[in-house]
């Protein structure tokens, strides 16, 4: 494998293979009830305690449409610079399964609600363009466990009728860092529009990955094969590493790709096949005949793209601008709606360099540490804005600063107190300056001597001299002013 | 006074809003009569007990508000019903009892309506004799080993015998119109959307809709006034002014335009419908309509264009029933072990039929030759008719184009039994409203019904006509009550 220049080839036998990936999200729509029924969404709730009559598919029982959960795929589709459809259809796909209650699904298939749109990928050799093929909407089934009882499988129908938008992307991806790219971008998007939450843990957010390798060069497209319900960035790059490397393999023993659906076994690390082409399911969708096709008119679309937010991209776009933010750093203030609304709290009352080096620096380190998410970071950001008004109006060093953050970090502690209360004000008093530094001159004579010989190097000892007599509170500025004065 | 079981839903109420019948009185003797009519097997379930208890309750507080004050009523057993077992003559749902009540049921109770039993009926509504239904044949009332049409058999059954004074039933393809017209009765299928199909158990979802069977129009405009209401429980419910259907009741037809297709005269019709035809065009003209020629093109098309519509939403609609949340299951060795003989067994071969004619017609490479064209050809019936209300108001044919025949003689023919739909079907397909009124009967005294059908949502119109055929035809039943003697 070689990735020069950010391309992922696979290399066998002198042959250079590229891989082509296209993925299929299903991204749970962010709503407190279901695509056709009121029952509630809620994640981790007893089994089959958020299931209605419509869910458990009883006789008689008909879908009525959520339209909330409507409004969320038409503000996901603007967000994707997507072409709304006006009319969309709502389609059975029938199949049979235990935790499938109505036998088929309810989904979008040939006239989905939004069309074709793109996504801008930042990758270290510049921005890439990923294409949207659709976004359809769809009901999510139930859940079957298999391992509670040993004899029977048992099913929760919680998740049954929960909205899902399914985002296809067009096969543009070609390599592991452009999907995970593609992922929290995406993400991003639809956490700025409030669409989806993105919790990959809560299966909020899964895919189908669509595989095939061609040699470099080759204008046409291989065989692909589908690995189904990814549920992480890490076991979607394990996936496709996987089956990118065995379909080369297939090829240059001299064998053909069998277009088929696969499973990804995250514990073996390896895809193994499910089912061929031809024993693929026979879907029969048709036109679900109890919901009639869905009709948006210009006003509800404008309605809706009035309340769209300032999405990343152009938020980027206006940190650069505004706050001379290079793009490495405005990209990582942007990725995140939490983080970009931190940065801009803290960046309100303070200085903006500061604000991005401390917020990029020791709050992301302190996440990471505690790994938790920016929305419950113990520092708030007023807080922070206000540690950075006392190192940038010389009250504190940049020093002390961090050992303040050490203690703001076990409960939100106003740094104004903190540095009030163990007495951390840095000394700027260039009378009390010259006292400590005549001190540490006239202790020091030998280095003194040394120094006015020429040893330039000596003047650092004497500044960590002073500071450490200081308890590290000496204005660093002052010192220096003053020493090579002293000094000179 | 006259038979409490002879009187008409219209006047049931009346007398017991003049308090000269208690709701009580009138609920034990539809009870007792049904009780006395086990022969006809027009229930599936009895709510007796419970339903007396009702009406002793109403009695105690009456309110005189209400359309249908303490009327018992039973209804086809396709409508869900709260803690009343609910089958849809299906041997698959044998044990289900709902905790819900479906919109129509719901509205019967709330105009003070009591349901006193769950009618046979085919199974899954399936069927134009009622010989489908897992519990059985039904009599029709008219003469013994008579079918009562379908798939509303055990509700046109019950009703011509008196055991209940009107009652529901569902018209997916003809299964109100027809069992009317075998049984000399009044059925009513509604404008598509005009009632609410929550709670009914689907057949065939683009095409189901409920309706009243009644003794005559004054009850059926009573009964649809009722059971007619917009819900958002049902996406496909439209929102449209409902009239006060018997109070708007009027027979004067003057200068109204009935159109008569010409492709109703299909080859090898009896002579008696096409003399009941002539009777019906006689009789608008007589009273001032006038009478317009016209023609529905695409009529051949109507039949095998339902036969893949319905049994398509069908195969689809009946995937519910898989074992594995309520009613029937049986032991397999596997999920897949399972559903095949659940279903196997739990089906009736009929229901099994249609549901693989419906796989079939959606199966990818079929798909577009069957389904896809069959929804064409739908759009080219509907337009035909959009076409003939530029020229008439109403269009008027016969409801069948036979009379009642013997259970069991086209048990083993389906299309010969698919054929008596052939007057009622396009009528489904085009969402249209249309009523069955009994006209006359034929040479061997089986009741024989006109259908007259009307533009979208103006059922007004349809029952006017059909009252002012009623007060000139003056047709009367010959009952005998054999099943009882």
């Amino acid at each position: 494998m070689s990735k020069n220049n950010g391309e992922y080839l696979i290399i066998r036998n002198d042959n250079k293979y590229e891989v082509i990936i296209g993925l299929e999200v299903h991204a749970q729509v962010l709503s407190k009830s279901k695509l056709f029924s009121t029952s509630s969404t809620k994640f981790g709730s007893e089994p089959n305690t958020q299931v209605s009559l419509v869910d458990a598919a009883f006789p008689g029982m008909l879908p009525v449409i959520n339209e909330h959960c409507i409004k969320q795929a038409v503000k996901t589709g603007i967000g994707l610079k997507a072409n709304i459809n006006k009319r969309s259809i709502f389609d059975r796909k029938n199949y049979f399964y235990a935790d499938l209650p109505q036998g088929y699904q309810i989904s979008q298939y040939k006239n989905p609600i939004v069309g074709e749109g793109s996504i801008i990928l930042d990758m270290p050799n510049g921005e890439k363009n990923i294409g949207i093929e659709r976004l359809h909407l769809e009901q999510d089934a139930g859940k079957s466990i298999h391992d509670i009882d040993p004899q029977n499988t048992l099913v929760d129908l919680n998740r049954s009728g929960v909205a899902l938008m399914e985002i296809v992307s067009k096969p543009d991806l070609r390599s592991l860092d452009e999907v995970n790219a593609y992922i929290k971008k995406l993400r991003s998007i639809m956490r700025y529009l409030g669409t989806c939450d993105g919790n990959m843990q809560e299966g909020s957010l899964r895919a189908d990955v669509n595989v095939s390798v061609r040699k470099k060069g080759d204008k046409k497209l291989g065989t692909r094969c589908e690995i189904k319900n990814v549920n992480s960035i890490k076991f979607m790059q394990m996936a496709i590493d996987f089956e990118a490397n065995r379909q080369v393999d297939v090829i240059e023993e001299g064998g053909f790709i069998d277009q088929e659906t696969r499973l990804f076994d995250t514990k073996k690390n390896e895809t193994r096949s499910m089912r061929s082409k031809e024993d693929a399911h026979d879907y029969r969708y048709f036109p679900d005949p109890d919901l009639l096709p869905l009709e948006l008119n210009d006003n509800y679309i404008d309605q809706i793209k009035k309340d769209i937010p300032e999405l990343p991209d152009e938020k980027k776009k206006r940190f650069i601008e505004k706050f001379k933010l290079s793009p490495y750093e405005a990209n990582i203030l942007v990725s995140d709606i939490e983080i970009s609304k931190y940065f801009e709290e803290v960046s309100k009352n303070s200085d903006v360099k500061l604000a991005t080096n401390w917020i990029t620096g020791e709050l992301f380190a302190l996440l990471n540490e505690k790994n938790i998410e920016i929305t419950e970071s113990p520092i708030s950001s007023k807080n922070l804005s206000e540690l950075i008004n006392l190192i940038k109006d010389g009250t504190i060093s940049g020093k002390i600063a961090k050992s303040v953050f050490e203690i703001m970090k076990d409960g939100d502690k106003d740094p104004i107190s903190i540095v009030e209360e163990k007495g951390l004000k840095q000394q700027s008093d260039p009378k009390e300056l010259e006292n400590l530094i005549n001190k540490v001159i006239t202790e020091n004579p030998k280095n003194v001597e040394a120094y006015k010989s020429g040893k330039d190097k000596l003047f650092g000892f004497f500044v960590g001299q002073v500071m450490k007599n200081s308890n590290g509170k000496a204005n660093p500025k002052l010192v220096n002013e003053i020493l090579k004065k002293k000094l000179s | 006074m006259s038979n409490i079981i002879d009187l008409k839903l219209v006047e049931l109420v009346d007398k017991i809003k003049k308090k000269e019948l208690s709701s009580t009185e009138v609920t034990i003797a539809f009870i007792e009569r049904s009780k006395k009519s086990k022969k006809l097997n027009a229930y599936i379930s009895e709510n007796y007990e419970n339903a007396i208890k009702k009406a002793k309750i109403f009695d105690q507080k009456p309110d005189f508000k209400k359309k249908l004050p303490g009327i018992p009523i039973a209804v086809k057993d396709l409508f869900c019903t709260k803690n009343i077992r609910t089958t849809a003559g299906s041997k698959i749902l044998e044990n289900f009892v709902p905790t819900y009540e479906s919109t129509v049921t719901q509205n019967i109770l709330d105009e003070g309506g009591i349901i006193i039993g769950k009618l046979n009926c085919d199974e899954f509504a399936m069927g134009s004799s009622n010989e489908t239904s897992y519990f059985g044949n039904v009599q029709n009332p008219v003469s013994e080993n008579l079918v009562p049409g379908g798939s509303s058999g055990g509700s046109s059954s019950a009703l011509a015998a008196k055991l209940t004074p009107a009652t529901i039933g569902t018209d997916t393809g003809g299964s109100i119109r027809q069992p009317a017209s075998f049984t000399g009765t009044v059925g009513l299928k509604p404008t598509y959307g005009s009632c609410s199909r929550y709670g009914i158990v689907a057949f065939a979802s683009s095409l189901d809709q409920a309706g009243p069977m009644t003794h005559d129009v004054k009850d059926c405009s009573l009964m649809l006034e009722i059971i007619s209401n917009y819900d958002t429980k049902d996406s496909t419910s439209v929102e449209f002014k409902r009239e006060n259907y018997l109070n708007n009741l009027n027979d004067n037809i003057k200068g109204k335009k009935i159109g008569i297709p010409k492709e109703y005269r299909v080859d090898g019709m009896p002579k008696e419908i096409d003399e009941l035809w002539e009777k019906g065009i006689k009789i608008i003209r007589e009273n001032g309509g006038q009478i317009v020629e016209i023609s529905l093109p695409n009529t051949n098309y109507a039949l095998p264009t339902y036969y893949i519509v319905a049994p398509a939403e069908a195969s689809s609609n009946l995937s519910r029933y898989d074992g594995v949340k309520y009613g029937f299951r049986s032991k397999g060795e596997n999920l897949i072990d399972m559903y095949e003989k659940t279903r196997s067994e739990g089906f009736g071969d009929e229901v099994k039929r249609r549901i693989m004619i419906g796989t079939y017609v959606l199966s990818s490479g079929y798909y577009d030759a069957y389904y896809l064209k069959a929804q064409k050809v739908r759009r080219l019936i509907k337009n035909d008719f959009d076409e003939a209300y530029k020229k008439v108001d109403a269009i008027l044919t016969p409801s069948t184009p036979s009379s009642a025949f013997k259970i069991g003689e086209k048990l083993n023919d389906p299309v010969s039994m698919y054929l008596n739909d052939i007057f009622t079907v396009p009528i489904n397909l085009a969402g249209l409203p249309a009523i069955s009124i009994p006209a006359g009967h034929d040479k061997k005294g089986y009741p024989l019904g006109l259908q007259v059908i009307g533009k979208a949502f103006d059922e007004q119109s349809i029952l006017n006509i059909a009252f002012a055929l009623e007060k000139n035809i003056s047709f009367k039943n010959n009952i005998t009550d054999w099943w009882i003697k």
